[in-house]
């Protein structure tokens, strides 16, 4: 018997760019950065809250240049694309049973969609009454 | 009759003889194009009339045996199930599998694969001793409808060669495979999920998965193989936790 002289095709760091559903992917991957970023950004929001008047108005100048504001907006839209594209996933993941049937995917999807703006709602109220 | 230019499609295939060549180079073929034709059906014309020396895999040509899976115009497809007409003008891009070795032209080398499936011990596991003397397993509708879906499985390794996980890291376990475990850990008369929890939860079992969910796109019998891979990590997660609040003999 000869020996198999197999090929192995060598993957391409390139390989995320030629598919749209894989670059949605890698994009989706590194959007955790700007989730981790916006924490960052809210606690350290909270600290000059807790720390006074004057760390608070230091804390809105530093909000208010240029460059924070700039990378806010990306994070952002970084966020956004996190959201939907992990809602949409869900369905995928979680299988609930009411009364011996599936619930649709529509229904968990939606559900999360009502969840947000519950929680959205309810800091807005928080945050401006 | 006559065929006009119209009538003819180009296959463009990857050629990889190991005997001479050192990588896989391509060659064009031209064929009819017809209607009813798939791009199997093209590939067995070159074969037949044009090129006895072009090699790939297929047997049923009606989407059940899962052999001639190859990569058409990039993506990965049961070239049984993929008419040329659909791909007119042309010329399709014919490949082998990604993410696998090539043995020759379009023929990958599915030992890897072969190897990845009993691991997770697809088979029904019981904790009696009961004989085939003692009679059949019942099951009722709605406990077959609970792992159906998952029992679908062909194993053509679509679902592998568009996964980028598997294609960066071959240790990972793969689509299919987990499937497969969740197949059996449906199953009403199966009591092994505890034993394959214990192979899925290694590095390179569940969480090797990043949800890409190509695996699920790809999937010519609607599997949902990147599903299962998320329900399981849902089940070892709470193994998890269970294993840290509970007493050890209330676990399951």
């Amino acid at each position: 018997m000869t020996e198999l002289r197999a090929y192995r095709r060598p993957v391409s760091i390139w390989w995320w760019v030629r598919k749209r559903s894989y670059f949605l992917f890698v994009m989706r991957e590194l959007s955790s950065i700007f989730v981790a970023w916006s924490v960052l950004f809210l606690v350290v929001m909270i600290g000059a809250v807790a720390r006074g008047a004057s760390a608070y108005q230091q804390f809105i100048d530093f909000a208010a240049h240029p460059v924070v504001v700039a990378l806010n907006a990306v994070a952002l839209a970084f966020i956004a694309l996190h959201t939907v594209t992990w809602f949409s996933l869900t369905p995928q993941a979680l299988v609930v049973q009411v009364r011996g049937t599936r619930v649709p995917g529509w229904v968990i999807i939606a559900s999360q969609y009502v969840g947000l703006v519950v929680v959205t709602g309810f800091v807005s109220w928080l945050v401006t009454r | 009759m006559t065929e006009t230019n119209e009538d003819r499609i180009g296959l463009r295939v990857s050629r990889y003889r190991p005997e001479t060549d050192t990588r896989p180079g391509w060659q064009e073929y031209d064929v009819p194009l017809r209607t009813e034709w798939t791009v199997l059906d093209g590939l067995n014309h070159v074969k037949d009339e044009v090129d006895p020396t072009l090699s790939f895999r297929w047997s049923c040509r009606m989407g059940i045996c899962g052999s001639c899976g190859m990569n058409v115009n990039g993506e990965p497809r049961l070239t049984c199930g993929a008419f040329l007409s659909d791909y007119a003008p042309g010329p399709v891009r014919i490949e082998p599998l990604s993410n696998f070795p090539v043995v020759r032209d379009l023929v990958v080398d599915i030992d890897d694969f072969m190897q990845k499936l009993p691991r997770v011990k697809p088979w029904i596991i019981r904790d009696d001793d009961v004989t085939v003397v003692d009679g059949e397993y019942l099951q009722t509708p709605d406990e077959l409808d609970a792992y159906k879906q998952f029992s679908m499985c062909i194993n053509c390794m679509l679902c592998y060669s568009a996964c980028p996980v598997y294609g960066l890291d071959p240790t990972f376990i793969g689509p299919a495979a987990i499937a497969l475990a969740e197949r059996y850990d449906l199953d009403s008369r199966d009591r092994g999920a505890r034993e394959r929890l214990d192979v899925l939860i290694e590095h390179e079992g569940v969480w090797g998965c990043t949800f890409v969910g190509e695996c699920t796109r790809v999937c010519p019998k609607h599997v949902d193989p990147a599903g299962a891979i998320q329900r399981y990590k849902l089940k070892a997660a709470q193994e998890n936790v269970k294993a840290f609040l509970l007493p050890r003999g209330a676990r399951r």
